[in-house]
């Protein structure tokens, strides 16, 4: 792309067809990524991977105990074996799915709400108000995020208690965990917006629009924030593979999502000891965690191409 | 005169996604030593490429020089190796570009940038390579060199860059410089002292130089011959007199016609070209500036008219004769 | 720059404070240290009543703060917890050095049990940038200088596959190939668990090698995505005008590509990596688990999961003020590096 930027000031402007308009642009130049492509549909099947077989395989069977049939090796009846206690690993890992993808994008969420919360707040007013929550982001920002979580997660172990809905079960900790990411996530997408905010808000068609008395909120919602739109997408699909892997992380440590409800991340949870006699134990959920953050890692490399002209190309 | 510089046919391409840009189309001239050639033609006529072709400056991928020969001292530097070529640029032939805020390294001092191109070069040890630079940069006409050789390039005004610039390129004493466009990003008045100072340096050295620009005004007092370039090929070749006298294209009409001068009558309208630059992306059949030309014909389309001589050392590719004219 | 210096420090010290109190806060809620330390035998309400005012921990929060911040050695406590300060304290402050004393180990002050363990974990985290500086130069210089090329993109792929594992992947791969296959096919294999053979002792031979896996581990993860930066960084710098001019004056690949490229593209190399601490720092955590590292990563997880809020206390403040201090380095780098900024 670098060589195509100095053909681009070497040959005069040449198009002679009619400009295309920027959604044209921004679907031709996605079409082009082809890595793109492939992670959107990685993610489909991801997605259908944990959806669809759900139909016919029961939860209560995911979660059903054969301490007969414990640490049993791939075969017909188990395609992934069976973890410490008997349970089938494959039906697991499908609701195991069902619930990382949905703290995922729900962590991510919460995410994009506050940050775009109080990074608009601070980018719009600016002063001290500004001052103050930029103060308060980047002592956040401080902290590595996985300390963090691993205290709240502690903290508000057994705090919330099981959730029944739609005749399941779900562990209260799943809540924790989604709202414990999303909490800790926000600053990094709060200083981009701000940043944006900063930059936009003196652009002349915001002064135009104050002058012509257009109320604040039209100004943030309907100017403003249309225009940065483009890193916050971009963040946020990442924010989605960086909180699926993050549960794993704390699921890991033995601090997330609490058994019987699966996680990919808490299937791995003392995995470790059985590294030589069970590889089956780690392998199968590791590998769908790596799946579907490359997916999305592909997805959103795409839409940043697509939607910032000026990013930097890898 | 000898000659020093002989380019034959040269085709240079871009690929890219939206199609081939036929950037160089079949350009040949000859330079003699010690002598000066305008360059002249709108953004994107090709000039700059036709010349970074020359020294092997076009990024291949996505460029590539189709066909051309371009003789320098006996050796066609159009295929000459990558080394071959880094023992000619900077030292026989050396380059100064446009805008010498970016063309200069931020992040390295002056004393290096001039430095190494005589240690690299000349072979010259620390010692004489500075003692060099800064009598170079006397040359040039920066005040206090001594001190000022450590600076950066961000600490010297525009007009200043370009001097480095200059210094910088003829440290080694190239027989031929080649300038694109150095005067364009500058004020008027830093324009005049550059070029007075570049035909300083053309004097003290005895070098050759090929000076491209789109400004018709700055061309008359500083170059021997002219060629008017337009969508990748020339269309008008003289010495300078006879093309200011004596123009036989109707896009150098256009340009000459298009010049302000203090002479015309107040409330007069200044004349400019009809049209929009040429798409580069299609190979023309027939003459390029027919779109744009006030005296196209039928014949204009059909085919590309080459270049004939009309009068000595005087070319030009129209199907008519315009001797006279005056638009 | 001197007063750039100067003003980031100054700028750094509300900074600390303010993640004094918000650490502080947190941790009030982190457990209960009276369960901690009283064990199963702090029942009665009496008891407890009595510990909470040995501890303090009946004055209000603010209170509490500046103790802990500054010490009470220049007040009067409780000590016997009778209700009636009339001994004074024995406590400096963090500000002095005091971090309280861990309520697990036997009162074995906080930061001799964090020192006991931060050397080892700054091993494999030096050890570790170390190896993603290097490596990510190398591989992204080539990819930049071949662009597009097989290798090129064959790098790409594995780079984009290698961001995208979490760590304990990695680990559990590489423990999987390097330790058990290589075990099983007779392969000298590398060992996974702890710092070094305690038949064999500490040696210097021994650390190093059980050092291997754990500094592959945290540092594919950084490399990879390094790698990527580096190449887009390069090639940005490449398609720029003043290198145009330098290959215009005929200098060698070499001396443009190392000097007068990668001099600018070190410069946001240097804040990228300057602020890669807090991922390193977290990754250590999950690595020290799985390979039984005696780190600071596993002291914090002992001390979080049995409640030894003095320990965790100190050494999440240790790592907010080290971040802190390792901005203002990065900073101060970037600004030195950077002439244009150097000489204003």
């Amino acid at each position: 792309m670098s060589s195509l930027s100095s053909v681009a000031s070497l040959a005069a402007d040449t198009l002679d067809a009619p400009p295309l308009s920027l959604g044209e642009l921004t679907y031709r130049r996605f079409r082009r990524h082809k890595m793109a492509i492939f992670g959107a549909i990685m993610l489909v099947l991801l997605a259908g991977y944990a959806f669809i077989p759900a139909l016919f395989i029961s939860e209560k069977y995911a979660n059903y105990t054969d301490t007969g049939l414990r640490l049993n090796a791939p075969s017909l009846a188990h395609p992934f074996g069976t973890d410490t206690i008997g349970r089938d690993i494959l039906a697991r890992t499908i609701y195991g799915g069902q619930i990382s993808i949905l703290i995922g994008i729900t962590a991510a969420v919460l995410e994009v709400l506050a940050g775009i919360l109080i990074g608009a707040t601070a980018g719009f007013y600016g002063g001290w108000i500004d001052a103050i929550l930029m103060r308060l982001t980047e002592a956040m920002l401080n902290i590595p995020q996985i300390f963090l979580l691993i205290v709240m997660a502690k903290f508000f172990a057994g705090g919330i208690p099981d959730i029944h809905l739609l005749g399941r079960t779900f562990s209260g900790s799943v809540l924790v965990i989604m709202m414990i990411i999303g909490l800790t996530s926000w600053p990094y997408l709060a200083r981009i917006v701000r940043a944006e905010f900063l930059s936009i808000k003196e652009r002349e068609y915001i002064l135009a629009a104050r002058a012509t008395g257009t109320p604040t909120y039209q100004i943030i919602f309907g100017h403003i924030l249309p225009n940065c739109i483009a890193p916050i997408v971009v963040t946020a699909t990442l924010g989605v593979a960086n909180a699926i892997t993050l549960e794993a992380y704390i699921s890991f440590l033995g601090l997330g999502v609490r058994p019987p409800t699966a996680t990919w991340g808490n299937m791995l949870e003392g995995a470790y000891n059985y590294i030589e006699s069970a590889y089956w134990l780690w392998l199968f959920p590791g590998l769908l965690i790596v799946l579907i953050v490359l997916s999305i890692n592909f997805l959103g490399d795409g839409l940043r191409d697509a939607l910032d002209p000026r990013s930097r190309t890898v | 005169m000898n000659t020093l510089l002989e380019v034959t046919d040269l085709r240079t391409r871009f690929h890219t996604p939206e199609g081939t840009i036929f950037a160089v189309n079949g350009v040949s001239f000859t330079l003699h030593e010690a002598e000066t050639l305008a360059v002249v033609g709108e953004s994107g006529c090709g000039k700059s490429v036709t010349m970074m072709s020359l020294l092997g400056l076009i990024p291949i991928p996505p460029g590539e020089i189709v066909s051309g020969k371009a003789l320098y001292h006996g050796k066609d530097l159009l295929h000459l190796s990558e080394n071959e070529l880094e023992h000619i640029r900077g030292k026989e032939i050396a380059m100064i570009f446009q805008d010498p805020m970016t063309s200069l390294n931020p992040v390295l001092t002056i004393h290096r940038q001039i430095t190494e191109s005589l240690r690299t070069h000349m072979g010259m040890d620390a010692t004489k390579a500075t003692q060099q630079a800064v009598h170079l940069l006397d040359l040039v006409g920066i005040p206090d060199a001594a001190r000022r050789l450590n600076e950066y390039p961000h600490q010297f005004s525009g007009g200043m860059r370009q001097r480095v610039m200059i210094a910088m390129a003829l440290a080694c004493m190239p027989g031929l410089l080649i300038a694109d466009e150095p005067t364009t990003a500058l004020d008027v008045t830093i324009q005049a002292q550059i070029i007075e100072l570049a035909m300083r340096m053309r004097e003290q050295l005895g070098m050759a130089m090929i000076w491209i620009t789109h400004d018709l005004g700055v061309v008359a007092g500083l170059a021997e011959r002219v060629i008017v370039m337009y969508a990748g090929y020339i269309v008008e070749e003289a010495r300078v007199d006879d093309l200011y006298e004596d123009p036989r294209h109707p896009y150098t009409l256009a340009l000459l016609a298009a010049l302000p001068r203090a002479d015309r009558r107040r409330g007069q309208r200044l004349k400019s070209i009809p049209g929009a630059p040429p798409n580069l992306l299609v190979e023309s059949k027939g003459c390029p500036f027919a779109p744009r030309c006030e005296l196209v014909a039928e014949q204009c389309w059909a085919a590309n008219p080459a270049l004939r001589s009309v009068a000595t050392d005087h070319r030009t590719a129209c199907w008519f004769d315009v001797k006279g004219m005056q638009l | 720059m001197t007063r750039y210096i100067l003003r980031r420090i100054l700028q750094a010290i509300p900074l600390i404070f303010l993640l004094s109190v918000v650490l502080f806060v947190l941790m009030q809620n982190i457990g209960d240290p009276l369960a901690t330390m009283g064990g199963r035998t702090v029942t009665r309400a009496e008891d407890r009543k009595r510990l909470e005012r040995q501890l303090g921990l009946d004055k209000p929060v603010l209170v509490q703060y500046v103790y802990w911040l500054v010490g009470n050695d220049w007040t009067k406590v409780d000590l016997n917890g009778d209700g009636i300060p009339d001994t004074p304290g024995t406590r400096k402050g963090i500000l002095r050095g005091d971090f309280g004393t861990s309520l697990i180990s036997m009162g074995q002050p906080v930061l001799e049990v964090i020192w006991s363990r931060l050397p080892n974990t700054l091993l494999l985290m030096v050890t570790a940038e170390i190896v993603i500086l290097l490596g990510s130069l190398l591989i992204g210089i080539y990819s930049a200088l071949h662009q597009y090329s097989v290798l090129d993109n064959l790098l790409t792929g594995v780079s984009f596959i290698g961001y995208s594992m979490p760590i304990f992947f990695v680990a559990l791969v590489s423990i999987y190939i390097f330790s058990v296959y290589f075990k099983r096919w007779g392969l000298p294999y590398l060992p996974s668990v702890g710092m070094y053979d305690p038949d064999v002792g500490e040696t210097l031979g021994q650390v190093v090698s059980h050092m291997i896996l754990p500094v592959f581990s945290i540092s594919f993860i950084s490399f990879a995505a390094y790698s990527r930066y580096v190449r887009s960084t390069m090639l940005e710098v490449l398609s720029q005008d003043y290198i145009r001019t330098a290959r215009s004056k005929g200098l060698t690949r070499r001396n443009i590509t190392l000097v007068h490229a990668l001099k600018n593209a070190s410069l946001p190399i240097v804040t990228v990596v300057g602020l890669d601490l807090p991922l390193l720092l977290g990754g250590a955590v999950v690595t020290e688990r799985i390979f039984a590292w005696p780190g600071m990563g596993r002291l914090f997880l002992d001390g979080v999961s049995r409640g030894d809020t003095p320990v965790v206390m100190g050494i999440l403040m240790l790592i907010a003020v080290a971040v802190v201090i390792f901005q203002i380095i990065t900073d101060i780098a970037y600004a030195w590096l950077d002439p244009r900024i150097r000489y204003e």
